[in-house]
């Protein structure tokens, strides 16, 4: 509403907000934007389960425990038995590896290193962070694997009493979940790393003088005044490695020597995950096939929303770490 | 006054020796750290293990253990304990380290062998896979029209988003948008191709296209250019938008010429970290481009490769020809995506807004 000398003589009564053409086009545009991305995730959501339950009905076996995967035959037989549990194991032993050691570096670089060294450092990490998956799975298949058979050996020898170190061959090749989990931890550890380091550098500096002045060693500081502020933020942080662990393809595609045989024996070049079955059924699938694929990607997908909307609540309690997340 | 200090120092300074303990002096992790390197050798030759590795882990278990009962006799329990995690943590960051710094090196050194002007100017049309030859060309078009598409769409959609998260949002709707931009995050690239595959593929019956792989990468790069770019908006000081407003500038214009153009390099550096990630992206290109042997520069017909796919087509090819180019594409892909970030956050350190803080 033009407001010229003339009529403001007699202002019209205030209505809260004067309404311009630009600015509701504007709003407008930014509220749909807004709404779009909602959309898109629930569009994610609706159609990936459309075609998940049209698959699952023809499914001729238990869909969530059977072992098979043969859903180009007649009639259809599939299920994800051994995808979820070698998902799970897959990522657990990740976690068992990389959350200790990234929670190490992240202390490293914030209380340990020397000063000139730790800004480097937190950059190389980020940096490294940034490598694309298909790099470290070709790093992997042909440099990991190949390295990791002496230690598998020694596994197989001194350990292969436990049942999950026994390997049915010991010379072959380790293409098999535990060198899997083995890469994903290395995969992941930049990223816990970069978020354990920013909860830790937002520790009240208070915490630790005071707990200096009371002639605490550098260890009894971090035990006392860092780790319990910090334990949310590693949590969190853990959870974001473990979503990012669960759904990835490339890196598994590569290393895993996959068959649906479900094994306790983790060095055994057997099993499957839910992302690598997906990139390796793929290109011979039938139509319905690709369906029972859908049927498997909706599964991995509720299941790091599970995850990821866990660690985000677990970080919004917290409203300091929001920032943390990058 | 700095008289009677003076003249108190020389007195004060045996009183705290005394008080403090027994200390060890500052070359004793150095000396223990030879004397565990030299028996750590030592009782790999004598047991003939072949392992380089299990001799380093030989010595660095004696590291550890010698450091605790050294600092144990000198300076007591705490110290020893706190000597010890100084060393796990010291242990932690070299164990990472190792194959951090294998994985570039490998790359650097397997990737040069063949890379040379013809691998980049070069398609793989006509060539042999077991063959050596042939080249990244199409597969960097179509990286190059892939991202650009995704990174064209998505950014408009993304900074608008943070936008009315930052000036607009209030209530359900914005907590909502926040929650899931947070969630969405962590979709992993795999559901978010499946997804396309479903919509655009099979329910509206399209081909493979560079064009629908495009799709799949904005979902995944919506979210990180909606994070950041709600981060630098925040960051934006709000006298600027106030002294705006008063002026009798509408808010859209404030926000258009006052609150974008403060905040253009972190949003510059979050739009190219976002790039960056998207380009090493391969599952969705796999499930919805299907890669290709010969240059197509339309990206809305037929398949296309991209650098990423082209790395995992030689590396399933399994010969050496193919690894070395597996190789040197993937060399190319880390440069690119390192450039990226070296240059984005060069940008955000340049650009960043005056806070005052």
């Amino acid at each position: 509403m033009d407001i010229t000398p003339t009529d403001s003589a007699l202002p019209p009564p205030s209505r809260g907000s004067v309404t311009r053409i630009g600015d509701r086009v504007f709003s407008g545009l930014a509220r749909g934007s807004g709404i779009f991305l909602l959309v898109v995730m629930a569009s994610i959501a609706v159609f990936l389960t459309i075609r998940a339950t049209h698959a699952i009905s023809q499914d001729h076996a238990n869909f969530f425990t059977s072992f098979e995967w043969d859903a180009n035959a007649t009639p259809p037989v599939f299920g994800i038995g051994v995808l979820i549990y070698g998902t799970i194991v897959s990522s657990v032993i990740a976690m068992a590896l990389a959350v200790p050691i990234a929670v190490g570096i992240a202390l490293f670089i914030s209380h340990y290193a020397p000063r000139r060294l730790a800004t480097p450092l937190a950059y190389v990490v980020d940096l490294l962070a940034a490598i694309p998956s298909i790099i470290y799975g070709l790093w992997g298949a042909i440099y990991l694997v190949p390295h990791l058979k002496g230690l598998n050996l020694w596994l197989d020898e001194y350990l292969g009493w436990t049942g999950v170190f026994d390997k049915t061959d010991p010379e072959g090749a380790a293409r098999s979940l535990f060198t899997v989990g083995i890469l994903l931890a290395i995969m992941i550890l930049p990223i816990i790393t970069n978020v354990s380091r920013e909860v830790f550098r937002q520790v009240p500096k208070m915490h630790e003088e005071a707990a200096l002045a009371l002639g605490a060693t550098r260890w009894e500081v971090i035990r006392m005044s860092v780790l319990p502020f910090a334990r949310s933020g590693i949590i969190s942080a853990s959870m974001l490695g473990l979503g990012r662990a669960l759904g990835e393809t490339m890196a598994v595609a590569t290393v895993l020597s996959a068959s649906p045989v479900l094994s306790a024996k983790l060095l055994d070049p057997v099993g499957g995950t839910f992302a690598q079955n997906i990139a390796a059924k793929f290109g011979e699938a039938s139509p319905f096939g690709r369906d029972a694929l859908i049927a498997s990607g909706l599964v991995l997908f509720v299941i790091t929303l599970l995850v990821n909307g866990a660690a985000r609540l677990i970080i919004a309690r917290r409203k300091e770490y929001s920032g943390a997340n990058a | 006054m700095s008289h009677t200090i003076a003249d108190k120092a020389p007195a004060a300074v045996p009183a705290t020796r005394r008080l403090s303990q027994r200390r060890m002096p500052r070359w004793a992790p150095a000396a223990i750290a030879a004397a565990a390197i030299l028996l750590g050798i030592g009782i790999g030759l004598a047991a003939g293990l072949e392992s380089r590795i299990q001799w380093g882990m030989i010595a660095l278990l004696l590291f550890v253990a010698g450091t605790y009962a050294v600092t144990t006799a000198v300076e007591g329990r705490r110290q020893a304990k706190d000597r010890v995690v100084t060393s796990i943590v010291w242990a932690c960051f070299i164990v990472a380290i190792v194959p951090l710094y294998s994985l570039i090196a490998t790359t650097i050194s397997k990737g040069l062998k063949v890379l040379n002007g013809d691998f980049l100017s070069h398609s793989m049309g006509g060539v042999i896979t077991i063959q050596p030859g042939g080249g990244i060309y199409h597969a960097i078009i179509g990286t190059i029209e892939q991202v650009g598409i995704a990174t064209l769409i998505a950014t408009p959609i993304g900074l608008l988003t943070a936008v009315y998260l930052v000036e607009y949002g209030k209530g359900k709707l914005a907590k909502a948008v926040t929650f899931f931009v947070d969630v969405m995050t962590g979709i992993p690239s795999i559901v978010a191709g499946l997804f396309i595959l479903t919509v655009w593929v099979l329910m509206l019956g399209n081909g493979p296209s560079g064009f629908a792989g495009s799709m799949a990468l904005t979902i995944l790069m919506l979210p990180v250019v909606v994070r950041s770019t709600e981060e630098m908006l925040k960051l934006v000081p709000n006298e600027l938008r106030e002294a705006s407003l008063a002026l009798g500038v509408p808010k859209w214009r404030t926000i258009l010429k006052v609150v974008l153009p403060t905040a253009i390099g972190g949003i510059t550096t979050g739009v190219m970290l976002a790039v960056a990630r998207i380009t090493g992206e391969t599952a969705p290109i796999m499930l919805l481009v299907f890669g290709s042997q010969i240059i197509n520069n339309n990206p809305f017909e037929g398949g296309q490769s991209s650098l990423s796919y082209y790395v995992f087509e030689q590396f399933q090819n399994g010969n050496d020809a193919s690894y070395d180019r597996a190789w040197a594409a993937a060399l190319v892909l880390i440069a690119f995506v390192m450039i990226l970030n070296v240059v984005a956050r060069g940008i955000a350190r340049w650009k960043a807004p005056k806070t005052g803080r």
